[in-house]
């Protein structure tokens, strides 16, 4: 794989179609500056602030890009918001589309199989295995990302956090609650 | 079915794990992306083309191959656009691995290491 990979590089770079630091920028930006961080700011602050919820909601793309996350896979947002009667969910079952700028690049089990397959057939059996079991009466709703649009949830703010900054809320918000696959954590 | 059987996450949530397993998986992803941004090909063209690979049958439960499928698919899409054919893959690559091999431990390994080094390549 390795070799393939350094041919294919090298190919290409002698062709002049790609550059070699720019390849190193791109990783580097990926392994350590794009990650579900970005997200979480932006749940925390639609928490925080109504106005910045009802344009997330309305225009998620806008919303997100005022906070300086923009760029590669992040070009087409909408926010879904999980209320006390309707919990999101987000899969890829054509690849792996994914927003990169607030959630960083996919979780392994993300890009697998069974979870491409199984998210939309059986959400609720899926979100038990993540340990998470809705009540019965709560609906799920499965989106399902495209080349072109991707999804952020925002997941239910916990009780108990009235008052709380942004960057403390920031750290309620995992990887998993703007997936779909989990929640917020708690306030205790 | 259980958690692991699924394919889905076994330990605590990862939110800090490392992107790539392998340096070689982050240099194919890179590719990808800095060619599409010179825009050799959309998004939804490279899209399609990962979609043909992840969904081959045998794919790893666990997606533990999903950039052995990632390179399969950019590998056909550069043979299509007659950027990188695969008998020219499969020659430098060969030299690579010669190169790999008559390079000593510890130092950088250059094609130029190539023992086979000829003038075509």
């Amino acid at each position: 794989m390795a070799a393939r990979v350094r041919a294919l590089e090298t190919i290409l770079t002698r062709k002049g179609l790609i550059d070699p630091a720019a390849i190193d920028v791109i990783v580097d930006t990926y392994e350590t500056k794009v990650g579900p961080r970005n997200g979480a700011a932006v749940v925390a602050r639609a928490w925080n602030e109504p106005d910045f919820a009802d344009w997330l909601k309305r225009d998620a793309t806008a919303a997100i890009a005022s906070l300086g996350f923009t760029g590669r896979q992040g070009e087409h947002m909408q926010a879904v918001f999980n209320t006390d009667e309707t919990h999101n969910l987000v899969v890829c079952t054509l690849c792996s589309c994914y927003p990169w700028p607030v959630l960083g690049l996919p979780p392994v089990w993300y890009k697998a199989p069974p979870y491409r397959s199984r998210a939309v057939i059986d959400p609720r059996g899926v979100l038990e295995e993540f340990g998470l079991t809705l009540p019965r009466d709560k609906k799920i709703r499965v989106w399902d990302s495209t080349a072109e649009l991707r999804y952020l949830v925002v997941p239910q703010r916990p009780d108990g956090t009235e008052g709380w900054s942004e960057a403390q809320l920031a750290e309620l918000v995992t990887r998993d609650s703007m997936i779909g696959t989990g929640v917020a954590r708690g306030a205790a | 079915m259980s958690r692991h059987e699924a394919g889905l996450p076994v330990g605590p949530e990862g939110v800090d794990a490392p992107v790539f397993a392998e340096p070689w998986q982050a240099e194919a992803f890179a590719i990808v992306v800095a060619l599409h941004e010179r825009g050799l090909f959309t998004w939804a063209e490279w899209a399609e083309r990962l979609s043909a690979e992840v969904k081959k049958p045998g794919a790893a439960a666990d997606g533990s191959d999903y950039y052995e499928r990632w390179l399969a698919a950019l590998e056909r899409l550069m043979a299509e656009k007659g950027f990188a054919g695969r008998d020219e893959v499969d020659a430098v690559a060969a030299a690579w691995e010669r190169a790999a091999h008559a390079t000593p431990h510890g130092q950088p390994i250059l094609l130029e290491n190539d023992p086979k080094k000829h003038s075509g390549l």
